[in-house]
C-alpha cells in the first residue's frame, strides 16, 4: 500500500519501447470502505488535472466514497492521480453553495432560482435594447466544464447575443497550444497520441513539469525510463522540478528566453545535418527564412542569453538531432513566457525539419493546463469559433448561420473573438457592463489581482458568478448560482490527445444546485432567443441533445465527433476524434501522411505575424500556396516587457503544486491534498538566499510594482535570480476582516502574448526582503515536487498518513 | 541629385514615427499590449533612422538645397479613451504609412543610382514597415467596434 500524498506516482510498472504499457489500478475508498461496500461504479474522468485519465465513481447510499481508475482505458489503464484519489471529497464540502444568491447592498443573501435568474435577465434585456447592446455582454468561462455546456453558451453568446466578448480562463492555460497549432499545421488539433510514450526513444520537456501537472503521463514516462531501451530526456526548466532531476540533461535556462534556446537549437541541429531535407522539401514552408533567424544564435550567444552553458546547449542539440523517435510535450514555461507563440511554434519547427511527426513514438503534445479546455477550444467558448473554424473565412461563418438558422451577420465575426484581458479592459472601462463568470476564480488567477478586484468591484459592472462555493470572485458578484459539479451531472470531454470521454452522473447536486447546461439552458429560454424563422434558438433540454447538436457543428472539421455517440463512450476506453464512419474507432495520430491542414479554404487561421500578432489577409494567405504544408515560423528573440532592474533584481515565476490545482476551490477543501500543501511558500536559490540573509522558513516579503505579498521561504533548487511562487493560494480561507496578502498574482504583470493572448505568469520583476525569522520552522511548502529541499535539509518529509490507503 | 532630400524626408518621418509610438504607449499605457508593442515599434523606427544615417551622408554633397514644403506634421499630440486610442493610432497607421510609400520611393532611386547597400536597407525596412501598418490595422479594426457602436 503506497502512501500516494509521500509518493503521488506510486509504484513503477516497468515496460519496453513498444510494448503495451502494464495495467495497475489505483483506489481511494473513504473511511475503510472496501469494493464490496460500493454500490455501484458509475464512469468518468478526472477534471482536477489535464491528462483525461479516465476513472469510475463509488456510489453508497447515494454518496461519492471514492474512486477507481479505469483498467479499460488508454490513456491511464487504471492509474490516478492522488488529486483525483482525494479531490472528490470537496463534493461534500459543506460550504458549497446549494441556493442562489442576490446582492442586497454591501451583502450577498440567499434567494431563490426565479429571483437570481430574473435578475440577470431583466438586466440582459435592459442592455439588449438599443444598437451595440451585445458589446455590453462579456462572457468569461472555463476549462473545467463539460462540451456540451461550453457549446450551448457558445451558441447563446455567438447567435443569441450576438456577442464576441466570450473566453475561458482556457486563456491562462492552453491559448498558446491552440495558437502554435493553428499557427504551425493550419489548425487546433494535437498531432500525437499519449502512447507515443511507448515508443519514443527520446523526450524533451519544454518548460513542462508534468510530474506535478500530469502525474500519470509522468508515470507513463517513469515506467520507460525504468524499463529497457529507455528513452532520453531533456528539461527545460528554470528549476529543479522532478523532471529535471530525472532528465539527462536540464537546461535551467532565464525565464523568458525560450526563443533565444529554440533558435540555437535549431541552428545546431541544421548546421549538424541532423534535419530531413526530404521531408522539409516536401512538407514544409519556410525553411530558408527560418535558417536564416537561427542563424544568428550559435551556442555561445545562447548560453549569454539563456545563462546556460554553450556546451549544454550543443549536447541539448545531440540529444534532440541524434534521436530516431523524438517526442515533445510543451507547457506553461513556454506558454506563459516571453514570445509565447513564437518558443511554441519553434518546437513545431523542430519536429517538422526533423520529419518527426505523425508517425509512433514521433509526436508533439502541446499540453492543456485544465482537464477540458480542448473542448473550450473545440465548441468556440473561448477565442476561437465551433469545430475550430475561422471567423475571416466567410464560408466557415455562412455553416454555421445555416446550423443555428441566423442570419450570417448576427454572428460577430468582424474580428477574432475576445480575448480574457481585453474583456476585462472593456469591463473596466465600462463598455462591457455584465460580466458572466463560470467555473473560474479570476480574483486570484488574473494577474495583477488588485485591478481585477476592482474591476469586478466596480458598481456600474453586474456581475455573475456560477460555482460550487463562494470563491474570492463570487464574493464580489451581483448574482451567484450555485452550479453542479463533476459527479453530479452528465457530459462528455477531451483530453490533450484527443481522447474523449464520458463523465456520467453519479449522485444529485445538493440543495437547490444544478448542471451549468440546465442554467445556461434555463437563461436562453428566459431570454426567449429565436431563430431566422422565429422558432426558439436554443431547443436541447440535456447534454445527449447538445452532443447530437456539436456532432454536427463538429461534421467535415479537424475535431470531427460524428461517430461518437454516448453508448460508445459507455463502458470501454475513451475515443480519439476524429471518430467518423470511416474511422469508427478514431484515430490515433494526425498528419501520418505529412499532409497538413493548411488549405485556405479549411485551415483556422490566415496567420499572424508571430512578433507583432498582425493579421495576413486571406489573398496574402492563398499566395503562399501552402498545399497542404506546414509552416516553419521563425523569429529573432526579444526581451521581455519587463526585466529586472535596481528595484526589483529578481525573477519571478509562477506555477503549481501537485496536490493543488487551479486556485484550490476543490483540492483545498479535500483534507490530504490541503494538509500536503496547506499554503503559500516563496522558493529562493541558496545563493539568493544567503546574500539576503534569509534561511528555510523565514517569512518573506515579495513585491513588485503591482503590488506585495508575505510568504514562508524554501531553500531549494531553483535557479540563482529567480523566485517561484505557486498561484494557488488566495483568500478564501482566511477571515475577510484579516487578510494576509498571499496571492502569486499581486504580483504578475498585465502584459501577455501578441498572437495566442496569453499572460506572462513567468516573467515579472520582484524584490525579495526578510520580514521575520522562521525560528526553525519550516516553510509549508512540500518536499516533494519542485519545492523539494536539498537532502541534508532539516525538513520533515510531506507524507498522507493513514487517510491516504489508496491502494494500487 | 535630389535622393538625399527623399532620405532626409524618410529620416526624419522615421524618427517623427518612433517619438509618436512612444507618445501613444504613454498615454495609453492602461492597454498594456498598446503600451508594450508601441514601445517595441519606436525601438524599430531607431533602427530604421539609424540606419539611413550613412546614406543621408553619402548622398547629401550632391544635393541642390532643400525643396520648399518637403516636410509636413502629420501629429500634434496623443488623445484619451477608446475613441482617443482609435484615432491615435490611426495617426499613427498615416504616420508609417508616409514612411512606406516614402521606402517604396527611396527604393526606386535606390535602383537608379545602382546602390545595392542602400537596396539592402530598403527591403529589409520596407517589409517591416508593412509589418507595422498591419499590426495597427489589425488593432484599430478589433478595437473599432466597441469604440464607436458600444461605449458611451
Amino acid at each position: 500500500m503506497v502512501d500516494r500524498i509521500a509518493d503521488p506516482w506510486g509504484e513503477r510498472t516497468p515496460y519496453g519501447p513498444g510494448q503495451e504499457w502494464p495495467v495497475r489500478v489505483d483506489r481511494y475508498l473513504a473511511d475503510g470502505r472496501t469494493d464490496t461496500d460500493v454500490d455501484r461504479w458509475v464512469q468518468s474522468a478526472s477534471v482536477l488535472h489535464s491528462n483525461g485519465d479516465a476513472l469510475d465513481i463509488g456510489v453508497a447510499d447515494g454518496r461519492i466514497v471514492g474512486v477507481r481508475g479505469r483498467a479499460v482505458d488508454r490513456i491511464n489503464r487504471g492509474r490516478v492521480d492522488p488529486k483525483d484519489l482525494y479531490g472528490w471529497q470537496a463534493n461534500h464540502s459543506p460550504d458549497r453553495l446549494t441556493r442562489p444568491l442576490v446582492r442586497d447592498g454591501d451583502r450577498l443573501v440567499e434567494s431563490d432560482w426565479d429571483t437570481a435568474m430574473g435578475r440577470i435577465v431583466a438586466r440582459s434585456k435592459e442592455l439588449l435594447d438599443g444598437p451595440g447592446g451585445w458589446g455590453h455582454f462579456g462572457f468569461y468561462t472555463t476549462g473545467q466544464l463539460f462540451l456540451e455546456e461550453y457549446y450551448a453558451l457558445g451558441v447563446i453568446g455567438k447567435a443569441g447575443l450576438g456577442t464576441p466578448h466570450m473566453d475561458g480562463n482556457t486563456r491562462l492555460c492552453t491559448a498558446t497550444a491552440a495558437a502554435a497549432m493553428k499557427a504551425s499545421f493550419g489548425t487546433d488539433g494535437q498531432p500525437g497520441s499519449y502512447t507515443d510514450v511507448d515508443h519514443c526513444d527520446a523526450i524533451a520537456l519544454w518548460g513542462h513539469n508534468v510530474a506535478e501537472t500530469q502525474t500519470v503521463l509522468w508515470m507513463r514516462m517513469l515506467d520507460r525510463r525504468r524499463g529497457p531501451n529507455p528513452p532520453a530526456m531533456l528539461a527545460v526548466d528554470p528549476r529543479a522540478t522532478p523532471v529535471a532531476r530525472e532528465a539527462d540533461l536540464h537546461l535551467a535556462v532565464r525565464n523568458g528566453t525560450n526563443v533565444a534556446l529554440m533558435n540555437g537549437l535549431l541552428r545546431e541541429i541544421i548546421r549538424r545535418g541532423w534535419y530531413d531535407r526530404d521531408y522539409v522539401d516536401a512538407h514544409t514552408l519556410g525553411f530558408d527564412e527560418l535558417c536564416r533567424i537561427v542563424d544568428g544564435y550559435p551556442p555561445q550567444r545562447v548560453a549569454d542569453i539563456c545563462d546556460v552553458p554553450a556546451a549544454d546547449v550543443e549536447r541539448a542539440a545531440e540529444l534532440l538531432g541524434t534521436s530516431q523517435r523524438l517526442l515533445s510535450t510543451v507547457l506553461q514555461g513556454f506558454y506563459q513566457s516571453n514570445q509565447a507563440t513564437a518558443a511554441a511554434c519553434a518546437v513545431n519547427n523542430l519536429h517538422l525539419v526533423r520529419g518527426m511527426i505523425g508517425r509512433p513514438g514521433a509526436g508533439i503534445y502541446q499540453m492543456n493546463g485544465q482537464p477540458t479546455a480542448q473542448n473550450t477550444r473545440e465548441t468556440g467558448a473561448d477565442g476561437d469559433l465551433p469545430g475550430l473554424r475561422n471567423w475571416a473565412n466567410t464560408a466557415h461563418i455562412e455553416e454555421l448561420a445555416r446550423l443555428w438558422n441566423v442570419d450570417v451577420d448576427t454572428i460577430p465575426h468582424w474580428a477574432p473573438p475576445t480575448h480574457a484581458m481585453q474583456i476585462f479592459r472593456y469591463a473596466e472601462q465600462g463598455s462591457i457592463k455584465l460580466l458572466w463568470i463560470s467555473a473560474t476564480n479570476p480574483a486570484v488567477s488574473l494577474p495583477e489581482l488588485h485591478r481585477i478586484r476592482q474591476i469586478l468591484r466596480g458598481p456600474e459592472l453586474f456581475v455573475v458568478v456560477q460555482d460550487l462555493f463562494l470563491t474570492e470572485t463570487a464574493e464580489l458578484a451581483d448574482v451567484v448560482l450555485p452550479a453542479a459539479t463533476w459527479g453530479e451531472k452528465t457530459g462528455t470531454f477531451t483530453s490533450v490527445d484527443r481522447t474523449v470521454h464520458i463523465s456520467d452522473k453519479a449522485v444529485d447536486p445538493p440543495g437547490e444546485a444544478r448542471p451549468d447546461l440546465d442554467i445556461f439552458l434555463d437563461y436562453a429560454r428566459r431570454m426567449d432567443f429565436r431563430d431566422r424563422d422565429g422558432q426558439p434558438l436554443i431547443k436541447w433540454s440535456g447534454p445527449e441533445e447538445v452532443f447530437e447538436a456539436w456532432k454536427e457543428c463538429s461534421r467535415g472539421r479537424p475535431c470531427d465527433y460524428t461517430g461518437i455517440t454516448y453508448e460508445k463512450l459507455r463502458g470501454g476506453s475513451g475515443i480519439q476524434w476524429p471518430c467518423t464512419d470511416e474511422h469508427p474507432d478514431g484515430t490515433e495520430r494526425l498528419y501520418t501522411d505529412g499532409h497538413f491542414p493548411t488549405d485556405p479554404d479549411y485551415c483556422e487561421t490566415y496567420g499572424q505575424d508571430l512578433v507583432t500578432g498582425a493579421e495576413f489577409t486571406e489573398a496574402e494567405y492563398r499566395a503562399k500556396e501552402p498545399d497542404g504544408r506546414a509552416f516553419l515560423h521563425s523569429v529573432d528573440y526579444q526581451p521581455s516587457p519587463e526585466v529586472p532592474d535596481e528595484e526589483h533584481p529578481l525573477l519571478l515565476t509562477t506555477g503549481r503544486t501537485v496536490y493543488q490545482f487551479h486556485t484550490r476551490t476543490k483540492t483545498g477543501r479535500a483534507p490530504q491534498l490541503n494538509q500536503a500543501a496547506p499554503d503559500v511558500w516563496v522558493e529562493l536559490n541558496p545563493a539568493d538566499a544567503a546574500r539576503l540573509g534569509i534561511v528555510e522558513g523565514d517569512l518573506v516579503g515579495v513585491s513588485s510594482a503591482r503590488g506585495a505579498i508575505q510568504a514562508r521561504a524554501r531553500l531549494c533548487g531553483i535557479r540563482p535570480g529567480v523566485v517561484f511562487l505557486p498561484f494557488h493560494y488566495g483568500y478564501f480561507d482566511q477571515d475577510p476582516a484579516d487578510r494576509t496578502p498571499r496571492a502569486a498574482n499581486e504580483l504578475t504583470i498585465t502584459a501577455w502574448d501578441p498572437v495566442s493572448k496569453q499572460p506572462l505568469f513567468k516573467v515579472a520583476a520582484v524584490a525579495v526582503a526578510k520580514l521575520a525569522a522562521g525560528r526553525g520552522v519550516p516553510s509549508p511548502a512540500p518536499t516533494v515536487g519542485g519545492s523539494a529541499p536539498p537532502a541534508d535539509a532539516d525538513v520533515p518529509p510531506t507524507v498522507g498518513g493513514p487517510a491516504t490507503s489508496g491502494k494500487e | 541629385m535630389h535622393l538625399a532630400h527623399y532620405l532626409g524626408l524618410l529620416h526624419r518621418a522615421q524618427v517623427n514615427l518612433a517619438d509618436a509610438f512612444r507618445q501613444v504607449a504613454d498615454a495609453h499605457a492602461e492597454e498594456p499590449d498598446i503600451e508594450h508593442l508601441c514601445q517595441q515599434q519606436a525601438r524599430r523606427c531607431d533602427a530604421y533612422a539609424e540606419q539611413l544615417h550613412p546614406f543621408v551622408a553619402r548622398y547629401s554633397e550632391d544635393a541642390p538645397d532643400e525643396p520648399d514644403r518637403l516636410h509636413s506634421q502629420l501629429f500634434t499630440g496623443t488623445r484619451t479613451g477608446g475613441i482617443g486610442l482609435l484615432r491615435d493610432l490611426q495617426d499613427l497607421y498615416l504616420m508609417a504609412a508616409e514612411c512606406d510609400i516614402t521606402w517604396t520611393v527611396v527604393g526606386q532611386a535606390a535602383y537608379g543610382v545602382r546602390d545595392e547597400e542602400l537596396l539592402a536597407v530598403v527591403r529589409r525596412c520596407e517589409g517591416e514597415t508593412a509589418i507595422q501598418l498591419k499590426w495597427l490595422r489589425t488593432r484599430m479594426k478589433a478595437a473599432a467596434p466597441q469604440a464607436l457602436v458600444v461605449a458611451d
